[in-house]
C-alpha cells in the first residue's frame, strides 16, 4: 500500500522534473555560454563554466584595445566586453523607467475604474464592463499601426512617452482588479463611508491595501510583459540609442564584425534577465504570504 | 440628544417594493430593535437611517433636522456591521483611530509626512490617543491594540468593531446583526454586555436582528417588520403578550405559538376541537384562528370537556423544560406543549396524552390574520 503510494508520487515528480529541465535548459545554456570562451562555445565543450584559461581575445583587439587590456579570463571578458560595447546600465535604467511608469499609471487608472465597476451603481455600468471585456479581445499588433501614426502626428516618436503612453490603460488590469474587488465585502466600504471617507479615499486607503495580492499578480504580468517587449520599442524608438530598452540593447550584439561572438552577447542577456528573476522571486514570496482578507469574516 | 424620526419611508429597488410607508419615532437613549424574518427590509431601513441607502420617498429626521440630503459621514451616527468590517491591513489601534483622524484632522494634516508639520496636529493626535485608550479600556481590548484583525477571535473583533463605533461618541449607534457571527454561548454573553453598555452610554441604539430572542432580551422597544411593513412597535413584553396580528404572534416566541382552527357562532361563543371557551368573541359567525403559546398548555391526567388528546410525536428535552410535539387526534394539527421535567419525564415518543389549556391566555385572530378581541374580557 505504502510502496504503491510512493511509486505514484514518484511518477508525478518524474514528470515535473522533466518539465522543469525543459524549462530550465535555455537558462542553463545562457548562463553557461556567458561564462565560456568562444572556442568552448563553438566546440560545445567545457561543461558549465569551461576551463577559464587566461587568453587574449581577438575581437577585442580588433575593436581597438591594447593586447594587454584584452588578456583575461573568459568570464571576465564576456561581462566586461558586454558593458564596454553597449551602455547596458543605461538600457537597464530605461527599462526600469518605462516599466515602472507604465505600471504606476496603469494602477492609477485601473483601481478607480475597477472600484467603480465592482462597487458603485450607475447607469450603463454593465455596458462599460462589457466594453472592457471586449477590449481584452483586441490584439496589440492589430492596433499598432494606427497607434504609431497617432504618436508620430503628435511628434512623440523617439521619446519616453511613446514607450509609456499606449500602455497606460490596461483593460486586463481593470478586469483583474474588478474581479478581486467583487470579493471585498460591501460592509467594509460602508464602514469606511460611515467613518467619513470619500470614494477616492476608499479606493486608496481601503481597497488598495486589501488588494495587494491581486496587485502583485498584475505587477508580475505587467512588468514582465513590458520589460521583455521588443515589438513596440522597436517601432517607436527609431534612432536614439539613449532610449533603448534592454531587449533593443541586446540587438546591438547582432551583426557587424563580431556577429558570432556569443560570450558577451549571453552576458548581456544574463544582465538583462537577472533583475526580472530577482524581482519575481521577491514578489512571489510576498504573493504567497500576502495580506489576505482574513479578519473580515 | 439622539432622536430619530422616520416619516412615511418607502423604498423600492426597481419594481420590488421593500419598505412600505414606515413611520417610526425613536426616542433619545432608547434601545430600539428592528426585528423580522430575513428579507423583511429591516437592514435596508437601518441603511436608510445611516445614509448608505437613499429612500425612494419619505423623510429621515435626526434630532428634528431633516437629513435626507446629508451624507452618511456627516450624520454623526456610528454603525456596527455583521461581519465587523474592520480594516484588515490596519492594527486595532489604527482601526479605532480612523474615524477620529477623518473627523479631526484637516486634509493637509492627513497627508503622509508633510502633514506632520501642521502645528495643531500634535494636540489633535494626543486627544485621539486619549479617546482610543479610554474606549479600549471600557471594552477591555487595551492589550489587543497592536494586533491586526486577522489575529483576533470573533468575540474580540466584535469588541473592536464596537470600539470603532464608540470612539466618536455619536448621537446614535446603528447595529446590523452584530452578534450573528458569534457562537451561541458568546452571543448570549454579548447580549448582556451590550445591554450594560447601553445603560452606561445612555445613547440611542438602533439594533437590527432576525433573532427574536435578542429583541426580547435587550430592547426597550421592538419594531416587528414583515414584508416591508411595520406590524407592531411596542415593549417586548407587550409584543409577546398582545401581538397585533397572527404574523407577529407566530414570529415572536420560541417555540412557535400553536394555532387552532375554530369558529365563533352567532352568540360569539368560540369553539375549537371539542373545547368551548368561556369568553366570547367580539366578532360572531366567523371562522377564527386561536393562538395558544406552548407554555399555556399542560399535559394532564384529567379527561373532560376542557381537554383534548393526542400522541407524542417528538420529545424535545432542553433540561429546564421539555417540549412535546403532539399530533392532535383528528389529525388536523401538530402542536407544541411545554412540560416540566419533574412531572413529565416518564412520557416518551408515541405515548398518548391529554392536554389542558391554561385559561385566559388564548389569542384570537380573524381570517385576515388581524387580532380579534374578546367581549367583556
Amino acid at each position: 500500500m505504502e510502496a504503491k503510494q510512493y511509486i505514484g508520487e514518484g511518477w508525478k515528480h518524474a514528470i515535473l522534473i522533466i518539465g522543469a529541465i525543459v524549462v530550465m535548459l535555455p537558462f542553463y545554456m545562457m548562463v553557461s555560454m556567458s561564462l565560456k570562451s568562444q572556442q568552448e562555445i563553438q566546440s560545445i565543450s567545457g561543461g558549465l563554466i569551461g576551463a577559464q584559461e587566461t587568453q587574449t581575445f581577438p575581437v577585442c583587439v580588433k575593436t581597438g584595445y591594447s593586447e594587454e587590456t584584452c588578456t583575461m579570463k573568459p568570464y571576465q571578458y564576456n561581462y566586461w566586453f558586454a558593458f564596454e560595447k553597449a551602455p547596458i546600465p543605461r538600457y537597464l535604467m530605461n527599462g526600469v523607467i518605462v516599466t515602472l511608469s507604465i505600471f504606476i499609471i496603469q494602477v492609477l487608472v485601473a483601481l478607480p475604474c475597477a472600484y467603480a465597476l465592482a462597487k458603485l451603481r450607475f447607469y450603463g455600468r454593465e455596458f462599460v464592463f462589457s466594453m472592457v471585456l471586449f477590449c481584452l479581445l483586441i490584439p496589440v499588433h492589430g492596433i499598432a499601426l494606427p497607434l504609431y501614426v497617432m504618436l508620430a502626428q503628435a511628434g512623440l516618436v523617439d521619446t519616453y512617452s511613446a514607450l509609456i503612453l499606449p500602455w497606460t490603460i490596461s483593460v486586463f488590469g481593470i478586469f483583474l482588479m474588478r474581479q478581486f474587488f467583487m470579493t471585498v465585502p460591501d460592509e467594509l466600504i460602508d464602514a469606511a463611508r460611515m467613518d467619513g471617507m470619500g470614494e477616492y479615499a476608499i479606493v486608496w486607503k481601503v481597497m488598495l491595501p486589501t488588494a495587494i495580492p491581486a496587485l502583485l499578480a498584475f505587477a508580475i504580468f505587467s512588468v514582465v510583459a513590458h520589460w521583455n517587449d521588443y515589438f513596440w520599442p522597436r517601432m517607436v524608438i527609431t534612432g536614439n540609442r539613449d532610449l533603448f530598452t534592454p531587449p533593443l540593447g541586446i540587438r546591438e550584439f547582432r551583426g557587424g564584425i563580431d556577429s558570432d561572438e556569443f560570450g558577451p552577447m549571453m552576458a548581456s542577456i544574463v544582465t538583462v534577465t537577472v533583475p526580472l528573476i530577482v524581482a519575481f522571486i521577491i514578489a512571489q514570496k510576498r504573493f504567497i504570504e500576502g495580506i489576505t482578507l482574513t479578519g473580515m469574516k | 440628544m439622539g432622536t430619530i424620526s422616520l416619516k412615511n419611508i418607502s423604498k423600492s429597488f426597481g419594481s420590488t417594493q421593500v419598505l412600505n410607508n414606515l413611520n417610526v419615532d425613536i426616542n433619545d437613549g432608547e434601545f430600539l430593535t428592528l426585528v423580522g424574518p430575513s428579507g423583511c427590509g429591516k437592514s435596508t431601513l437601518l441603511r436608510i437611517i445611516a445614509g448608505l441607502e437613499q429612500q425612494t420617498s419619505g423623510d429621515v429626521l435626526i434630532d428634528n433636522k431633516n437629513v435626507n440630503r446629508v451624507r452618511a459621514s456627516e450624520r454623526d451616527l456610528a454603525m456596527v456591521f455583521q461581519s465587523y468590517a474592520l480594516y484588515p491591513h490596519l492594527t486595532v489601534r489604527r482601526n479605532l483611530e480612523t474615524p477620529l483622524r477623518l473627523r479631526d484632522y484637516n486634509a493637509f494634516e492627513r497627508l503622509p509626512l508633510i502633514g506632520n508639520f501642521s502645528p495643531s496636529k500634535k494636540e489633535k493626535t494626543e486627544s485621539i490617543n486619549q479617546l482610543v485608550n479610554k474606549t479600549s479600556e471600557t471594552l477591555k481590548i487595551s492589550e489587543l491594540l497592536d494586533r491586526k484583525p486577522g489575529q483576533l477571535s470573533g468575540g474580540q473583533r466584535q469588541r473592536v468593531a464596537l470600539g470603532r463605533a464608540m470612539v466618536r461618541e455619536p448621537v446614535a449607534f446603528l447595529m446590523d446583526e452584530p452578534l450573528s457571527n458569534l457562537d451561541a454561548a458568546l452571543r448570549v454573553h454579548m447580549r448582556s454586555e451590550l445591554s450594560e453598555l447601553h445603560n452606561s452610554l445612555k445613547t440611542t441604539f438602533v439594533y437590527v436582528t432576525h433573532d427574536q430572542a435578542e429583541a426580547l432580551t435587550m430592547s426597550s422597544r421592538m419594531a416587528v417588520m414583515i414584508d416591508g411593513n411595520l406590524l407592531q412597535l411596542d415593549t417586548p413584553q407587550e409584543v409577546y403578550d398582545n401581538p397585533s396580528s397572527l404574523s407577529v404572534a407566530q414570529f415572536v416566541g420560541s417555540p412557535k405559538i400553536n394555532i387552532f382552527k375554530g369558529t365563533a357562532d352567532s352568540s360569539g361563543t368560540i369553539s375549537f376541537l371539542n373545547v368551548n371557551l368561556k369568553r366570547k368573541s367580539s366578532e360572531s359567525n366567523t371562522d377564527l384562528h386561536i393562538g395558544i403559546r406552548p407554555e399555556h398548555l399542560e399535559i394532564t391526567n384529567e379527561s373532560n370537556e376542557n381537554t383534548f388528546s393526542g400522541t407524542v410525536a417528538y420529545r424535545e428535552n432542553l433540561g429546564s423544560d421539555i417540549f412535546f410535539h403532539v399530533n392532535i387526534e383528528d389529525g388536523s394539527n401538530k402542536i407544541i406543549v411545554r412540560g416540566l421535567p419533574q412531572f413529565t419525564h416518564q412520557i416518551s415518543n408515541g405515548s398518548s396524552v391529554n392536554i389542558k389549556r391554561v385559561s385566559d391566555k388564548a389569542l384570537l385572530f380573524n381570517q385576515a390574520g388581524m387580532r380579534v378581541q374578546f367581549t367583556n374580557a
